[in-house]
Protein backbone atom coordinates (compact mmCIF):
# COMPACT_ATOMS: atom_id res chain seq x y z
CA UNK A 1 0.00 0.00 0.00
CA UNK A 2 2.54 2.47 0.85
CA UNK A 3 5.08 1.46 -1.91
CA UNK A 4 1.62 2.22 -4.26
CA UNK A 5 1.19 5.59 -2.99
CA UNK A 6 4.83 5.85 -3.30
CA UNK A 7 4.42 4.95 -6.51
CA UNK A 8 1.70 7.28 -7.61
CA UNK A 9 3.72 10.59 -5.69
CA UNK A 10 6.97 9.94 -7.91
CA UNK A 11 4.79 9.18 -10.96
CA UNK A 12 3.14 12.77 -10.62
CA UNK A 13 6.35 14.56 -9.63
CA UNK A 14 8.12 13.33 -13.09
CA UNK A 15 5.10 14.42 -15.03
CA UNK A 16 5.22 17.84 -13.58
CA UNK A 17 9.01 18.08 -14.39
CA UNK A 18 7.89 16.91 -17.31
CA UNK A 19 5.17 19.24 -18.14
CA UNK A 20 6.99 22.11 -16.07
CA UNK A 21 10.18 21.96 -18.38
CA UNK A 22 8.94 20.62 -21.49
CA UNK A 23 9.25 24.25 -23.30
CA UNK A 24 12.64 24.18 -22.35
CA UNK A 25 14.00 21.09 -23.54
CA UNK A 26 12.28 20.86 -26.75
CA UNK A 27 13.93 24.46 -27.82
CA UNK A 28 17.24 23.43 -26.50
CA UNK A 29 16.98 20.05 -28.27
CA UNK A 30 15.47 21.53 -31.80
CA UNK A 31 18.58 24.64 -31.53
CA UNK A 32 21.08 21.45 -31.52
CA UNK A 33 19.20 18.73 -33.66
CA UNK A 34 17.93 21.78 -36.32
CA UNK A 35 14.67 19.21 -36.39
CA UNK A 36 11.43 20.06 -34.79
CA UNK A 37 10.12 16.69 -35.78
CA UNK A 38 13.10 14.87 -34.71
CA UNK A 39 13.77 16.89 -31.60
CA UNK A 40 9.74 16.37 -30.54
CA UNK A 41 10.38 12.50 -30.93
CA UNK A 42 13.43 12.27 -28.95
CA UNK A 43 11.97 14.12 -26.38
CA UNK A 44 8.80 11.79 -25.98
CA UNK A 45 12.07 9.33 -26.19
CA UNK A 46 13.30 10.61 -23.04
CA UNK A 47 10.57 10.82 -21.20
CA UNK A 48 8.86 7.46 -21.91
CA UNK A 49 12.67 6.50 -20.46
CA UNK A 50 12.39 8.45 -17.75
CA UNK A 51 9.21 6.86 -16.15
CA UNK A 52 10.88 3.44 -16.49
CA UNK A 53 14.09 4.29 -14.60
CA UNK A 54 13.35 6.92 -12.35
CA UNK A 55 10.33 4.93 -10.92
CA UNK A 56 12.94 2.17 -10.21
CA UNK A 57 15.81 4.65 -9.14
CA UNK A 58 14.37 7.76 -8.04
CA UNK A 59 15.20 11.32 -9.30
CA UNK A 60 18.49 11.59 -10.98
CA UNK A 61 20.46 15.03 -9.27
CA UNK A 62 19.49 16.85 -12.30
CA UNK A 63 16.44 15.56 -13.92
CA UNK A 64 16.14 18.36 -16.59
CA UNK A 65 19.67 17.03 -17.73
CA UNK A 66 19.40 13.54 -17.49
CA UNK A 67 16.76 14.27 -19.77
CA UNK A 68 18.67 16.62 -21.97
CA UNK A 69 21.24 13.43 -22.38
CA UNK A 70 19.27 10.70 -23.10
CA UNK A 71 16.92 12.71 -25.59
CA UNK A 72 19.79 13.25 -27.55
CA UNK A 73 21.31 9.91 -27.24
CA UNK A 74 18.02 8.97 -28.99
CA UNK A 75 18.07 11.45 -31.47
CA UNK A 76 21.37 9.80 -32.29
CA UNK A 77 19.69 6.29 -32.48
CA UNK A 78 17.01 7.54 -34.81
CA UNK A 79 19.25 9.39 -37.05
CA UNK A 80 21.20 6.48 -37.07
CA UNK A 81 18.33 3.94 -37.70
CA UNK A 82 17.32 6.69 -40.59
CA UNK A 83 16.95 6.44 -44.47
CA UNK A 84 19.49 8.79 -45.32
CA UNK A 85 22.27 7.75 -42.96
CA UNK A 86 25.25 8.48 -44.90
CA UNK A 87 23.77 12.69 -45.28
CA UNK A 88 23.38 12.56 -41.86
CA UNK A 89 27.04 11.46 -40.70
CA UNK A 90 28.24 14.96 -39.43
CA UNK A 91 24.93 15.78 -37.55
CA UNK A 92 25.79 12.73 -35.72
CA UNK A 93 29.17 13.24 -35.27
CA UNK A 94 28.58 16.98 -33.97
CA UNK A 95 25.71 15.81 -31.56
CA UNK A 96 28.49 13.10 -29.94
CA UNK A 97 30.32 15.91 -29.43
CA UNK A 98 27.91 18.02 -27.95
CA UNK A 99 26.76 15.37 -25.62
CA UNK A 100 30.00 14.89 -24.34
CA UNK A 101 30.49 18.31 -23.44
CA UNK A 102 27.14 18.72 -21.88
CA UNK A 103 27.12 15.32 -19.88
CA UNK A 104 26.39 16.11 -16.37
CA UNK A 105 25.47 19.69 -17.21
CA UNK A 106 23.32 21.43 -14.06
CA UNK A 107 20.19 22.35 -15.36
CA UNK A 108 20.83 26.28 -14.95
CA UNK A 109 23.15 26.00 -17.90
CA UNK A 110 20.53 24.73 -20.31
CA UNK A 111 20.49 27.90 -22.38
CA UNK A 112 17.19 29.09 -22.80
CA UNK A 113 16.02 28.52 -26.33
CA UNK A 114 11.87 29.32 -26.03
CA UNK A 115 11.85 32.30 -27.67
CA UNK A 116 12.95 30.97 -30.95
CA UNK A 117 10.64 27.62 -29.93
CA UNK A 118 8.08 30.67 -29.99
CA UNK A 119 8.81 32.91 -33.02
CA UNK A 120 9.24 29.31 -34.63
CA UNK A 121 5.70 27.81 -33.76
CA UNK A 122 3.99 31.28 -34.54
CA UNK A 123 5.58 31.36 -37.88
CA UNK A 124 2.94 33.31 -40.20
CA UNK A 125 3.76 30.07 -43.11
CA UNK A 126 1.43 28.13 -40.74
CA UNK A 127 -1.59 28.06 -40.83
CA UNK A 128 -3.66 30.51 -38.07
CA UNK A 129 -5.09 27.22 -35.89
CA UNK A 130 -2.34 25.33 -36.13
CA UNK A 131 -0.20 27.86 -34.66
CA UNK A 132 -2.33 28.29 -32.09
CA UNK A 133 -2.69 24.76 -31.43
CA UNK A 134 1.54 24.15 -32.06
CA UNK A 135 2.44 26.87 -29.43
CA UNK A 136 0.21 25.12 -26.84
CA UNK A 137 2.08 21.67 -27.55
CA UNK A 138 5.58 22.65 -28.12
CA UNK A 139 6.16 25.50 -25.89
CA UNK A 140 3.03 24.73 -23.01
CA UNK A 141 3.42 21.25 -23.24
CA UNK A 142 0.00 20.65 -22.97
CA UNK A 143 -1.39 17.20 -24.24
CA UNK A 144 -2.64 16.40 -27.91
CA UNK A 145 -5.41 15.22 -26.03
CA UNK A 146 -6.04 18.69 -24.27
CA UNK A 147 -6.08 20.95 -26.97
CA UNK A 148 -8.28 18.53 -29.13
CA UNK A 149 -10.63 18.86 -26.05
CA UNK A 150 -10.13 22.88 -26.44
CA UNK A 151 -11.09 23.25 -29.61
CA UNK A 152 -13.76 20.76 -30.14
CA UNK A 153 -11.65 18.09 -32.37
CA UNK A 154 -11.29 14.78 -31.99
CA UNK A 155 -7.69 13.54 -31.28
CA UNK A 156 -7.13 12.09 -34.25
CA UNK A 157 -7.58 15.22 -36.40
CA UNK A 158 -5.82 17.14 -33.78
CA UNK A 159 -2.49 14.73 -33.84
CA UNK A 160 -2.78 15.20 -37.99
CA UNK A 161 -2.86 18.72 -37.55
CA UNK A 162 0.33 18.98 -35.29
CA UNK A 163 2.24 16.72 -37.35
CA UNK A 164 1.87 18.31 -40.60
CA UNK A 165 2.79 21.46 -39.11
CA UNK A 166 6.26 19.69 -37.51
CA UNK A 167 6.84 18.23 -41.00
CA UNK A 168 6.30 21.74 -42.96
CA UNK A 169 8.34 23.70 -40.26
CA UNK A 170 11.64 20.88 -41.31
CA UNK A 171 10.27 20.61 -45.31
CA UNK A 172 10.00 24.23 -45.63
CA UNK A 173 12.67 25.27 -43.88
CA UNK A 174 11.00 27.39 -41.30
CA UNK A 175 13.96 28.98 -39.27
CA UNK A 176 14.25 27.84 -35.74
CA UNK A 177 15.27 31.82 -35.39
CA UNK A 178 14.34 35.27 -33.09
CA UNK A 179 13.45 37.60 -36.14
CA UNK A 180 15.48 40.30 -37.41
CA UNK A 181 14.77 44.14 -36.60
CA UNK A 182 13.19 44.65 -39.90
CA UNK A 183 10.72 42.12 -39.67
CA UNK A 184 10.32 42.45 -35.27
CA UNK A 185 7.31 44.00 -35.46
CA UNK A 186 4.98 42.06 -37.73
CA UNK A 187 6.03 38.61 -36.20
CA UNK A 188 5.68 39.70 -32.66
CA UNK A 189 2.27 40.90 -33.71
CA UNK A 190 2.07 37.34 -34.79
CA UNK A 191 2.89 35.98 -31.57
CA UNK A 192 0.72 38.34 -29.57
CA UNK A 193 -2.62 37.45 -31.64
CA UNK A 194 -2.11 33.81 -31.06
CA UNK A 195 -1.75 34.25 -27.13
CA UNK A 196 -4.79 36.85 -27.27
CA UNK A 197 -6.60 34.06 -29.42
CA UNK A 198 -5.68 31.27 -26.74
CA UNK A 199 -6.75 33.59 -24.00
CA UNK A 200 -10.25 33.97 -25.64
CA UNK A 201 -10.48 30.65 -26.52
CA UNK A 202 -11.20 30.26 -22.82
CA UNK A 203 -12.52 33.46 -21.59
CA UNK A 204 -15.37 33.05 -24.35
CA UNK A 205 -16.60 29.88 -22.82
CA UNK A 206 -18.69 29.39 -19.87
CA UNK A 207 -17.60 27.81 -16.07
CA UNK A 208 -20.24 24.79 -17.19
CA UNK A 209 -18.24 24.18 -20.13
CA UNK A 210 -15.14 21.68 -20.65
CA UNK A 211 -12.89 22.83 -17.67
CA UNK A 212 -9.73 22.40 -19.76
CA UNK A 213 -11.40 25.78 -21.19
CA UNK A 214 -10.39 27.38 -18.23
CA UNK A 215 -6.68 26.01 -18.27
CA UNK A 216 -6.37 28.05 -21.94
CA UNK A 217 -6.45 31.18 -20.22
CA UNK A 218 -4.01 30.80 -17.37
CA UNK A 219 -1.61 29.40 -20.53
CA UNK A 220 -2.49 32.55 -22.17
CA UNK A 221 -0.87 35.08 -19.47
CA UNK A 222 1.89 32.20 -18.58
CA UNK A 223 2.73 32.34 -22.33
CA UNK A 224 2.65 36.19 -22.50
CA UNK A 225 4.54 36.65 -18.82
CA UNK A 226 7.44 34.02 -20.54
CA UNK A 227 7.54 36.17 -24.11
CA UNK A 228 7.79 39.64 -21.69
CA UNK A 229 10.53 38.05 -19.51
CA UNK A 230 12.74 36.46 -22.70
CA UNK A 231 11.97 40.00 -24.90
CA UNK A 232 11.63 42.81 -22.03
CA UNK A 233 10.76 46.43 -22.56
CA UNK A 234 8.57 45.82 -26.11
CA UNK A 235 6.03 47.76 -25.09
CA UNK A 236 3.09 45.95 -27.29
CA UNK A 237 4.00 42.63 -25.27
CA UNK A 238 3.55 44.92 -22.03
CA UNK A 239 0.41 45.80 -23.45
CA UNK A 240 -0.83 42.44 -23.96
CA UNK A 241 0.25 41.12 -20.64
CA UNK A 242 -1.18 44.12 -18.93
CA UNK A 243 -4.74 43.43 -21.17
CA UNK A 244 -4.73 39.87 -19.99
CA UNK A 245 -4.59 40.70 -16.60
CA UNK A 246 -7.39 43.48 -16.32
CA UNK A 247 -9.19 40.19 -18.12
CA UNK A 248 -8.19 37.95 -15.74
CA UNK A 249 -8.43 40.60 -12.74
CA UNK A 250 -12.86 39.94 -13.44
CA UNK A 251 -12.52 36.34 -13.73
CA UNK A 252 -14.78 35.74 -10.23
CA UNK A 253 -17.18 38.62 -10.67
CA UNK A 254 -18.17 37.61 -14.38
CA UNK A 255 -19.66 34.13 -13.49
CA UNK A 256 -22.32 33.54 -11.09
CA UNK A 257 -22.81 30.22 -9.61
CA UNK A 258 -26.15 28.57 -11.46
CA UNK A 259 -26.66 31.75 -13.18
CA UNK A 260 -23.89 31.74 -16.25
CA UNK A 261 -22.05 35.11 -17.19
CA UNK A 262 -22.65 38.43 -16.49
CA UNK A 263 -21.94 41.49 -18.84
CA UNK A 264 -19.44 44.22 -17.14
CA UNK A 265 -22.17 46.45 -16.22
CA UNK A 266 -23.54 43.60 -13.85
CA UNK A 267 -20.49 42.50 -11.72
CA UNK A 268 -19.91 42.85 -8.64
CA UNK A 269 -16.83 45.29 -8.76
CA UNK A 270 -15.66 44.34 -5.44
CA UNK A 271 -15.44 40.93 -6.94
CA UNK A 272 -12.57 41.85 -8.56
CA UNK A 273 -8.90 41.06 -8.31
CA UNK A 274 -7.43 44.71 -7.29
CA UNK A 275 -3.66 43.49 -6.73
CA UNK A 276 -3.36 42.15 -10.34
CA UNK A 277 -5.34 45.58 -11.50
CA UNK A 278 -2.58 47.22 -9.69
CA UNK A 279 -0.05 45.30 -11.38
CA UNK A 280 -1.44 45.65 -14.67
CA UNK A 281 -1.40 49.21 -14.50
CA UNK A 282 1.83 49.95 -13.75
CA UNK A 283 2.95 47.79 -16.86
CA UNK A 284 0.24 50.03 -18.93
CA UNK A 285 2.34 52.92 -17.75
CA UNK A 286 5.71 51.50 -18.48
CA UNK A 287 4.69 50.47 -21.77
CA UNK A 288 3.16 53.71 -22.57
CA UNK A 289 6.04 55.18 -21.22
CA UNK A 290 7.64 54.07 -24.24
CA UNK A 291 6.24 55.95 -26.45
CA UNK A 292 5.72 53.38 -29.66
CA UNK A 293 2.04 52.81 -29.52
CA UNK A 294 0.22 49.91 -30.59
CA UNK A 295 -3.51 48.30 -30.69
CA UNK A 296 -2.75 46.15 -27.53
CA UNK A 297 -1.56 49.11 -25.46
CA UNK A 298 -4.83 50.76 -26.73
CA UNK A 299 -6.92 47.86 -26.39
CA UNK A 300 -5.24 47.53 -22.55
CA UNK A 301 -6.15 51.22 -22.05
CA UNK A 302 -9.74 51.05 -22.44
CA UNK A 303 -10.11 47.98 -19.98
CA UNK A 304 -7.90 50.07 -17.25
CA UNK A 305 -10.79 52.68 -17.76
CA UNK A 306 -13.26 50.00 -17.06
CA UNK A 307 -11.10 48.79 -14.28
CA UNK A 308 -10.92 52.80 -12.61
CA UNK A 309 -14.46 52.83 -12.74
CA UNK A 310 -16.63 52.42 -9.86
CA UNK A 311 -19.71 51.47 -11.81
CA UNK A 312 -20.69 51.42 -15.22
CA UNK A 313 -22.38 55.13 -14.91
CA UNK A 314 -19.07 56.23 -13.58
CA UNK A 315 -16.87 55.12 -16.63
CA UNK A 316 -14.82 57.44 -18.60
CA UNK A 317 -16.66 56.64 -21.96
CA UNK A 318 -15.63 60.16 -24.17
CA UNK A 319 -12.08 59.03 -23.20
CA UNK A 320 -13.04 55.16 -23.99
CA UNK A 321 -14.46 56.25 -27.25
CA UNK A 322 -11.50 58.36 -28.25
CA UNK A 323 -9.46 55.33 -27.59
CA UNK A 324 -11.68 53.37 -30.11
CA UNK A 325 -11.57 55.82 -32.51
CA UNK A 326 -7.08 55.77 -32.24
CA UNK A 327 -7.20 51.94 -31.89
CA UNK A 328 -9.42 51.68 -35.38
CA UNK A 329 -6.82 54.02 -36.83
CA UNK A 330 -3.95 51.58 -35.80
CA UNK A 331 -6.13 48.54 -36.67
CA UNK A 332 -9.04 49.04 -39.04
CA UNK A 333 -11.42 46.06 -38.51
CA UNK A 334 -15.30 45.65 -38.04
CA UNK A 335 -14.84 44.45 -34.70
CA UNK A 336 -13.12 47.21 -33.17
CA UNK A 337 -15.44 49.75 -34.95
CA UNK A 338 -18.81 47.94 -33.38
CA UNK A 339 -17.05 48.04 -30.04
CA UNK A 340 -16.72 51.95 -30.74
CA UNK A 341 -20.38 52.10 -31.39
CA UNK A 342 -21.38 50.77 -27.96
CA UNK A 343 -19.04 53.55 -26.58
CA UNK A 344 -20.53 55.83 -28.91
CA UNK A 345 -24.31 54.46 -27.16
CA UNK A 346 -22.52 54.80 -23.49
CA UNK A 347 -21.94 58.30 -24.88
CA UNK A 348 -25.58 59.01 -25.05
CA UNK A 349 -25.10 59.63 -28.97
CA UNK A 350 -28.11 56.46 -29.69
CA UNK A 351 -28.21 58.36 -33.21
CA UNK A 352 -24.86 57.68 -33.80
CA UNK A 353 -24.56 53.79 -32.72
CA UNK A 354 -27.38 53.07 -34.42
CA UNK A 355 -26.46 54.41 -38.29
CA UNK A 356 -22.73 52.89 -37.13
CA UNK A 357 -24.53 49.35 -37.28
CA UNK A 358 -26.91 50.17 -40.35
CA UNK A 359 -23.56 50.50 -42.18
CA UNK A 360 -21.79 47.09 -40.72
CA UNK A 361 -24.86 44.79 -40.92
CA UNK A 362 -24.03 43.18 -44.08
CA UNK A 363 -20.75 42.62 -42.98
CA UNK A 364 -21.65 41.37 -39.48
CA UNK A 365 -24.30 39.94 -40.51
CA UNK A 366 -23.13 35.89 -38.93
CA UNK A 367 -21.56 37.66 -35.79
CA UNK A 368 -23.44 37.10 -33.04
CA UNK A 369 -22.28 39.98 -30.85
CA UNK A 370 -23.06 42.32 -33.90
CA UNK A 371 -26.92 41.35 -32.93
CA UNK A 372 -26.39 41.43 -29.12
CA UNK A 373 -25.16 44.96 -29.47
CA UNK A 374 -28.03 45.67 -32.25
CA UNK A 375 -30.31 44.59 -29.51
CA UNK A 376 -28.79 46.65 -26.60
CA UNK A 377 -28.98 50.02 -28.94
CA UNK A 378 -32.40 48.90 -29.82
CA UNK A 379 -33.21 48.88 -26.74
CA UNK A 380 -31.98 52.05 -25.84
CA UNK A 381 -33.82 53.39 -28.42
CA UNK A 382 -36.81 52.46 -27.20
CA UNK A 383 -37.45 50.08 -30.35
CA UNK A 384 -38.10 46.84 -28.61
CA UNK A 385 -40.06 45.03 -31.50
CA UNK A 386 -36.12 45.47 -33.02
CA UNK A 387 -33.95 44.86 -30.01
CA UNK A 388 -36.31 41.49 -29.64
CA UNK A 389 -35.44 40.46 -33.02
CA UNK A 390 -31.56 40.82 -33.03
CA UNK A 391 -31.37 38.89 -29.24
CA UNK A 392 -33.42 36.10 -31.12
CA UNK A 393 -30.84 36.46 -33.86
CA UNK A 394 -28.00 36.89 -31.55
CA UNK A 395 -29.41 33.57 -29.28
CA UNK A 396 -29.46 31.49 -33.03
CA UNK A 397 -25.75 32.37 -33.53
CA UNK A 398 -24.14 31.89 -30.34
CA UNK A 399 -21.84 28.82 -29.33
CA UNK A 400 -22.10 28.58 -26.05
CA UNK A 401 -24.84 28.08 -23.36
CA UNK A 402 -24.08 30.57 -20.73
CA UNK A 403 -23.57 33.15 -23.02
CA UNK A 404 -27.58 31.96 -24.60
CA UNK A 405 -28.96 31.96 -21.16
CA UNK A 406 -27.41 35.07 -21.18
CA UNK A 407 -29.19 36.91 -23.65
CA UNK A 408 -32.50 34.91 -23.46
CA UNK A 409 -32.50 36.59 -19.82
CA UNK A 410 -31.84 40.14 -21.59
CA UNK A 411 -35.06 39.41 -24.16
CA UNK A 412 -36.90 38.68 -20.90
CA UNK A 413 -36.43 41.60 -19.53
CA UNK A 414 -37.99 43.82 -22.33
CA UNK A 415 -41.33 42.69 -21.23
CA UNK B 1 18.25 25.29 -48.69
CA UNK B 2 16.53 25.60 -52.35
CA UNK B 3 13.27 27.42 -53.05
CA UNK B 4 10.70 28.24 -56.15
CA UNK B 5 9.06 30.98 -56.54
CA UNK B 6 5.82 30.28 -59.13
CA UNK B 7 4.58 33.48 -60.24
CA UNK B 8 0.56 33.31 -60.79
CA UNK B 9 -1.47 36.15 -61.95
CA UNK B 10 -4.98 36.77 -63.16
CA UNK B 11 -4.99 37.92 -67.23
CA UNK B 12 -5.72 41.61 -67.31
CA UNK B 13 -4.68 42.61 -63.79
CA UNK B 14 -1.36 43.92 -64.01
CA UNK B 15 -0.12 47.11 -65.76
CA UNK B 16 -1.10 47.03 -69.76
CA UNK B 17 2.09 47.62 -71.87
CA UNK B 18 3.26 50.59 -73.00
CA UNK B 19 2.02 52.33 -69.88
CA UNK B 20 4.49 53.86 -67.83
CA UNK B 21 3.08 51.37 -64.74
CA UNK B 22 3.91 49.19 -67.04
CA UNK B 23 7.97 50.46 -67.52
CA UNK B 24 7.71 51.04 -63.94
CA UNK B 25 6.46 47.21 -63.33
CA UNK B 26 9.62 45.59 -65.93
CA UNK B 27 12.38 48.07 -64.03
CA UNK B 28 11.25 45.93 -60.76
CA UNK B 29 11.79 42.49 -62.43
CA UNK B 30 15.33 43.68 -63.33
CA UNK B 31 15.99 45.04 -60.31
CA UNK B 32 15.15 41.45 -58.32
CA UNK B 33 17.11 39.45 -61.18
CA UNK B 34 19.92 42.01 -60.32
CA UNK B 35 19.77 41.91 -56.26
CA UNK B 36 19.25 38.12 -56.77
CA UNK B 37 22.86 37.77 -58.63
CA UNK B 38 24.48 39.92 -56.18
CA UNK B 39 23.51 38.19 -53.53
CA UNK B 40 24.34 35.26 -54.75
CA UNK B 41 21.12 32.98 -55.13
CA UNK B 42 20.04 32.99 -57.82
CA UNK B 43 19.69 29.54 -59.21
CA UNK B 44 17.67 30.87 -62.32
CA UNK B 45 14.48 31.86 -63.37
CA UNK B 46 12.19 32.78 -66.62
CA UNK B 47 9.11 34.16 -67.65
CA UNK B 48 7.03 31.83 -69.51
CA UNK B 49 4.51 32.22 -72.54
CA UNK B 50 1.04 32.50 -72.09
CA UNK B 51 -0.88 29.60 -71.09
CA UNK B 52 -3.01 29.75 -74.48
CA UNK B 53 0.57 28.42 -75.62
CA UNK B 54 0.92 25.57 -73.58
CA UNK B 55 0.20 21.98 -74.49
CA UNK B 56 -0.58 19.36 -72.17
CA UNK B 57 0.41 15.53 -72.44
CA UNK B 58 -0.33 12.29 -70.72
CA UNK B 59 -0.31 8.47 -70.66
CA UNK B 60 -3.38 6.64 -70.53
CA UNK B 61 -3.45 2.73 -71.05
CA UNK B 62 0.22 3.37 -72.91
CA UNK B 63 -1.80 5.50 -75.25
CA UNK B 64 0.01 9.11 -75.48
CA UNK B 65 -2.72 11.95 -75.40
CA UNK B 66 -2.15 15.49 -76.12
CA UNK B 67 -4.29 18.38 -75.26
CA UNK B 68 -4.42 22.18 -76.34
CA UNK B 69 -4.08 24.52 -73.51
CA UNK B 70 -2.98 23.86 -69.41
CA UNK B 71 -3.78 21.05 -67.33
CA UNK B 72 -6.02 23.01 -64.43
CA UNK B 73 -8.41 25.98 -66.06
CA UNK B 74 -7.89 28.23 -62.87
CA UNK B 75 -7.59 32.21 -63.13
CA UNK B 76 -4.49 32.51 -61.74
CA UNK B 77 -1.74 31.17 -64.45
CA UNK B 78 1.60 30.52 -63.81
CA UNK B 79 3.76 33.34 -65.62
CA UNK B 80 7.06 32.57 -64.52
CA UNK B 81 9.34 31.46 -62.14
CA UNK B 82 12.66 32.24 -60.06
CA UNK B 83 14.90 29.31 -58.37
CA UNK B 84 16.98 30.47 -55.11
CA UNK B 85 19.59 28.69 -53.35
CA UNK B 86 19.60 30.68 -49.61
CA UNK B 87 19.43 29.64 -46.05
CA UNK B 88 15.63 29.36 -45.06
CA UNK B 89 11.87 30.14 -45.46
CA UNK B 90 12.32 33.87 -44.13
CA UNK B 91 15.33 34.54 -46.54
CA UNK B 92 12.97 32.98 -49.86
CA UNK B 93 10.16 34.94 -49.13
CA UNK B 94 11.70 38.06 -48.47
CA UNK B 95 13.61 37.46 -51.77
CA UNK B 96 10.03 36.40 -53.32
CA UNK B 97 8.53 39.73 -51.92
CA UNK B 98 10.75 41.61 -54.60
CA UNK B 99 8.90 39.93 -57.24
CA UNK B 100 6.53 42.55 -58.93
CA UNK B 101 3.61 40.66 -59.54
CA UNK B 102 3.19 39.78 -55.63
CA UNK B 103 1.71 43.27 -55.75
CA UNK B 104 -1.61 42.04 -57.95
CA UNK B 105 -1.13 38.62 -58.09
CA UNK B 106 0.42 35.47 -56.09
CA UNK B 107 3.77 34.14 -55.59
CA UNK B 108 3.88 30.66 -54.56
CA UNK B 109 6.95 29.88 -52.62
CA UNK B 110 8.01 26.03 -52.59
CA UNK B 111 11.27 24.26 -51.20
CA UNK B 112 12.61 21.97 -53.54
CA UNK B 113 12.79 18.05 -52.72
CA UNK B 114 16.48 17.21 -51.88
CA UNK B 115 17.19 13.90 -53.25
CA UNK B 116 20.81 13.88 -52.11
Amino acid sequence: MAKDRQDTALHATIIGIIRDDRGRLLAALIRSLGDFDLAEDALSDAVESALVHWSRNGLPNSPQGWLLQVARRRAIDRLRRGQRFSARVPDIEMLMEEEEETRNMPEDHIPDERLRLIFTCCHPAIEEKTRIALTLRSVCGLTTREIARAFLDTDIAMGQRLSRAKAKITTAGIPFSIPERSDWDARRSAVLTVIYLIYNEGWTAGAGEAPIRDTLCDEAIYLCRLLNDLAPHDPEIEGLLALLLLMASRRKARLRPGFGLLSLEEQDRSLWDHALIDKALRLLDDAVGRQAPGPFQCQAAIQALHSEATSNDETDWPQILLLYDRLYRLKPSSVVRLNRAIALLETGDIRAAQSELEDMRSELEAYQPYHAADAEIATRAGDLVHAKRAYGRAIELSQSEDERRWLAMRRGRLN
Amino acid sequence: MRYIALIYSGDNTGPAPGTPEWDEFMDGYRIATQTYEERGVMLGGEPLEHTKTATSLRIRDGKTETMDGPFAETKERLGGFYMFDCKDLDEALELASLIPTAKFGTIEVRPIMDLG
